[in-house]
């Protein structure tokens, strides 16, 4: 049984279908990337297999569990984490606030509680805090920890963003362009990130822009292209299909290939 | 000074009820500041909602009105103690809230501004045109709580003016504590993720709907405290006490003051509760200048009076 299963996945805007009968497996400590050209519907997938979109048609499993259509909150339970392309940091929040924020369901208990700041609450918080000193740490910024999280650079808020996901101790990872916009030495940083998490036994699900990144870190790679699956297989076998070729460089690009 | 700092605020608080009085030439000074207590406690409860959830609410006269007429009409039709309507008064506000929370609360921006306008409504509506059993637009007497007859008997004699400015004032310390205490706890940052990001909020496992809901039945047993008060005090309140007025008001003083921070909110309060006094000077432009200066702080001063002027001073410190 394998960690997380899309099966037929799909979904429609006004009639337009954007991503169609897509389905992979990912399995637990693997690293596997979602690829395809600008509008190819990547994100759309995401959205479905997170719970931010209500799939049309097919299933996702998590874990032997049907999960299709299920609210974020209730997947953050069952272990399923994710970042965003655009970054969804909460502003007006330090950098290590940020970080316990995604505790939530470790720290939370009963509002009254929180009000009367009984001794459970705040040992809670106490715990808790000392966990994402860890987390901000593990991905180099404890030194910016009292720091507003908007005062952040771009690549630093990205790896905030990852912090705060795997303040879940998710079993599943969806990590959405984590490189996007960011220069080459931070690159790397995010890089050595995403492999020592994997590392740890948590599955990865990537999106990613920078072929470089995915060919070097991935186990597996599914190519997307006008919402559907066009080749799946390992960075390998996928650099080499002519219609993965064809869909990034045109066809005139892949004829040319043929060519020679 | 660092204004989210939640003992700081509580001493600036206690400080300041405690001093102002030696400043005050009349009685008259200690009804405005007790005004300014009830107020602020109201504003208090809109940060939880506002400041922290980021969720606007055009309605919340109509919990005040709630929690003022129960203290008006309960000792009389149920027979208890004027102290006891307050807390039914507010165990109602909560329920109400807990059910018009849950449809409304998952409109947004202005939509829910709009929902929560016609709550608020309705139950000023209420109040205006069950005359028979509220009094109608002409007001009801309020019992007396009985708090200066019982310390008469102790030997102890206070001016009405001087208690209640003692009264309102430890409540506002009360519920500033509270609101203080849910900024920093597990609730308070899931509600400020949430108004930070609603789907980021989501998928760390928030349930939104269910913490909105929570700031909201919150902020509503604030308003309906804040409204028993002002009966109390008054001895009399009238349908006005759930007005749009009152609620747009209560936004109004929290975001002036600074809607982010408790201390800021509850100087709007103080503000907007003695400027109208103080602007008796320009006559019949008092209500114009007002506006004006509304208008100003708003284009200047965005986030509010008090965490801007923080900031100000903050920034020429380095």
């Amino acid at each position: 049984m394998s960690l997380l299963q899309v099966d037929g996945l799909g979904i429609e805007f006004g009639g337009l279908k954007a991503v169609d009968n897509v389905g992979f497996k990912v399995e637990p400590g693997e690293i596997v990337s979602v690829i395809g050209p600008n509008g190819a519907g990547k994100t759309t997938l995401f959205n479905m297999i997170s719970g931010i979109y209500l799939p049309k048609a097919g299933r996702v499993t998590l874990a032997g569990q049907d999960v299709t259509g299920m609210e974020p909150h209730l997947l953050a339970r069952l272990g399923l984490s994710r970042t965003f392309q655009n970054l969804q940091i909460f502003q007006h929040m330090s950098v290590l606030e940020n970080v316990v924020a995604g505790f939530h369901l470790e720290e939370s208990g009963n509002v009254l509680s929180d009000l009367f700041a009984l001794p459970g609450s705040r040992k809670r918080a106490r715990t808790v805090r000392a966990k994402a000193e860890v987390l901000l740490a593990r991905v180099g910024l404890e030194r910016a920890a009292g720091a507003e999280a908007g005062s952040l650079s771009y690549g630093a808020l990205k790896r905030l963003e990852i912090a705060r996901a795997l303040a879940l101790s998710p079993k599943i990872l969806l990590l959405d362009e984590p490189a996007a916009g960011c220069n080459a030495v931070e690159t790397e940083e995010i890089d050595e990130l995403i492999a020592e998490v994997a590392k740890s036994g948590v599955a990865i699900l990537l999106v990613e822009h920078d072929m470089k990144l995915v060919m070097r870190i991935s186990n597996h790679i599914v190519v997307l292209d006008h919402g559907e699956k066009i080749a799946e297989g390992d960075p390998e076998t996928v650099s080499r299909n002519p219609d993965v070729i064809a869909a990034y460089l045109g066809t005139a690009a892949a004829q040319e290939s043929e060519h020679a | 000074m660092k204004l989210g700092s939640k003992h700081t605020t509580l001493l600036v608080l206690a400080v300041i009820i405690i001093v102002a009085p030696f400043f005050f030439p009349s009685s008259y000074y200690f009804r405005v500041g007790s005004l300014i207590f009830i107020n602020g406690l109201a504003v208090t409860g809109i940060v939880i909602l506002t400041g922290y959830a980021g969720q606007v609410s055009l309605g919340h006269a109509g919990f005040a009105g709630i929690g003022a007429y129960a203290c008006a009409l309960a000792p009389v039709y149920l027979g208890v103690h004027p102290g006891l309507a307050l807390i039914i008064g507010a165990l109602l506000s909560g329920a109400i809230a807990f059910l018009v929370g849950r449809p409304i609360l998952r409109l947004k921006g202005y939509y829910l501004g709009v929902a929560s306008l016609g709550f608020g409504i309705l139950v000023a509506m209420l109040l205006t045109n069950e005359a028979q059993i509220t009094g109608g637009p002409d007001g009801i007497r309020v019992a007396d709580l009985g708090i200066r007859g019982l310390l008469r008997e102790m030997g102890f004699r206070v001016k009405g003016s001087e208690l209640w400015y003692v009264l309102t004032g430890i409540c506002l310390l009360i519920g500033a504590w509270l609101a203080l205490n849910l900024h920093d706890s597990p609730t308070g940052r899931a509600l400020r993720a949430l108004h930070g990001s609603e789907v980021a909020a989501r998928t760390v496992g928030v349930d939104v709907a269910r913490l909105k809901l929570q700031a909201f039945v919150i902020s509503a047993v604030f308003a309906s405290v804040s409204g028993s008060l002002l009966a109390l005090q008054n001895r009399f309140i009238t349908p006005e006490v759930a007005g749009f007025l009152h609620s747009v008001e209560m936004v109004t003083m929290a975001v002036l003051g600074g809607v982010g921070s408790v201390l800021g909110a509850i100087f709007g309060a103080a503000i907007l509760t003695t400027l109208p006094q103080v602007l008796t000077v320009f006559a019949e432009y008092e209500y114009a200048v007002l506006g004006l200066v509304m208008m100003l702080v708003m284009i200047f001063l965005r986030d509010g009076l008090l965490p801007s002027l923080a900031k100000l001073i903050k920034g020429r410190e380095q």
